[in-house]
């Protein structure tokens, strides 16, 4: 026997999507054949239901191949693809294009503040230094090892819940004028990553990573811009976190 | 558990090209936590004491036609415009100092130029405290002219003496 399924209605147009045309507007660097960068601009055929990283996706695959940017899984998780979209800090694969203004060219940019390698790759060594040196992982103390898993109540998980939704794109890092003019700042992120251990009551190296951000280049070098709050991509309250973690190391020193 | 007990190595230390090393290893003071903190304690006092000094300069009795010599010699006459205006001097300035310590920190990208302009500023501002509260505590309200007039504008009670 065979069973038909019929779609209950039908339409002539269904899953016909608006297109549109854009221009997007690159800042590029070859340091092969141009030693400064420059801007280049494509005009491409879009529809409503692309992100900004389909149109990169479309120039390199169809116009320009030497267009050169890191992007892995497309869909806000990896944090590859922090860039400066119309000059704030986005993923180009959670933009929409019909969100922005089409009627003008979209620029696109590295992310500022980090050495910029190709286009819109930038060396993100100096961010991922910050990160280790805030010792993103669980200290706990040996002799209290458990012989099952470390239990913690819902409330205690609550202290630290938005910052466990990191996904180290340096979305914020790069948006801080303080970290532009001054790269040693360890920068929102690391703090970020700080306070999500800081904040779990299982961990037993507060005190260390505390210590580590009362340095010359740690939290104090925040001047409150929420640039970092507003450029992220997980909605974290980035400025909050750092707030809390400059009240824990005053409570801890005075 | 104190810092010291615990000596973990962060992942791939040891390992990690020199050129990305923090220039600053943690300095274990709390200067600067110390300076953030100063910068939000005197900043609500300055607000009072900055506006309570422009009203009672600006609008109490004659406002701004009444301010001049007498005015300013008349207020440092009485201990209380003494302590409120010495206690300004002090918190604006160092206030403003490490305010202006931060932004030159901003601005400058060599050591030298940032050194130079830190020194500028620190002079300028011990100058200006230094000066300040010497005028504070040694003011001659009741001056006189060559001839031993006393100065116009002279606050009232060098009259009376
Ligand atoms: C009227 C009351 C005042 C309040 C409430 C106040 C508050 C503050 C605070 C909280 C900061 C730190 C900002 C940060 O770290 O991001 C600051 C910075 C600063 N303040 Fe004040 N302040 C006041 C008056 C003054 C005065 C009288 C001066 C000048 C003598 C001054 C000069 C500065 C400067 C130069 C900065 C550095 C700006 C920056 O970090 O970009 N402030 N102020
Ligand atoms: S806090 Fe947000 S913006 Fe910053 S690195 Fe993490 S996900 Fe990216
Ligand atoms: S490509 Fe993975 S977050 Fe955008």
């Amino acid at each position: 026997m065979t069973t038909t399924f019929e779609p209950t209605s039908t339409t002539d147009n269904a899953g016909a999507v608006d297109s549109f045309t854009v221009t997007v507007q690159v800042r590029r660097y070859q340091p092969e054949f141009h030693e400064e960068g420059y801007w280049e601009s494509w005009t491409v055929e879009m529809h409503g239901t692309d992100r900004v990283l389909d149109a990169l996706h479309k120039i390199k695959w169809e116009l320009d191949g030497s267009l050169t940017f890191r992007r892995s899984c497309a869909h806000g998780i990896c944090g590859s693809d922090a860039m400066r979209i119309n000059g704030v800090n986005r993923l180009a694969c959670k933009v929409l294009l019909k969100d922005l203004d089409t009627s003008k060219p979209i620029t696109v940019e590295a992310i500022k503040g980090l050495p910029v390698e190709k286009d819109m790759i930038v060396d993100m060594e100096p961010f991922f230094q910050s990160y280790r040196e805030i010792m993103p992982f669980l200290i706990a103390d040996e002799s209290k090892e458990p012989t099952r898993e470390r239990l913690q109540s819902a409330e205690a998980r609550e202290a630290f819940d938005d910052t466990t939704k990191c996904i180290l794109c340096a979305a914020c890092t790069s948006s801080c004028p303080v970290f532009w003019t001054d790269g040693q700042y360890f920068g929102p992120a690391a703090i970020v990553n700080a306070h999500r251990f800081i904040f779990d009551d299982r961990d037993e190296g507060g005190d260390m990573r505390l210590e580590v951000l009362n340095d010359k280049e740690g939290v104090w070098r925040c001047r409150t811009t929420f640039n970092c709050t507003d450029a992220c991509p997980r909605g974290i309250q980035v400025t909050k976190a750092i707030a809390e973690v400059k009240q824990a190391i005053l409570a801890r020193n005075i | 558990m104190s810092a010291q007990q615990l000596n973990i190595a962060a992942p791939r230390s040891g390992d990690i090209d020199p050129k990305y090393l923090r220039q600053s290893a943690s300095s274990s003071s709390n200067r600067e936590m110390f300076k953030w903190l100063f910068m939000r304690i005197s900043g609500p006092i300055l607000l009072v004491l900055i506006f309570v000094h422009l009203f009672s300069n600006l609008m109490v009795g004659d406002g701004v036609h009444g301010l001049n010599f007498g005015l300013v010699a008349g207020k440092w006459a009485s201990p209380l415009w003494q302590i409120w205006d010495l206690t300004m001097l002090w918190l604006a300035m160092i206030h403003g100092t490490i305010g202006v310590g931060t932004i030159i920190d901003d601005y400058t990208s060599k050591d030298r130029t940032r050194v130079g302009f830190k020194v500028a500023l620190y002079l300028a501002s011990v100058a200006i405290i230094v000066l300040g509260t010497l005028v504070i505590f040694t003011f001659e309200p009741c001056m006189t002219d060559a001839a031993g007039n006393l100065m116009d504008n002279s606050p009232s009670f060098c009259f009376n003496q």
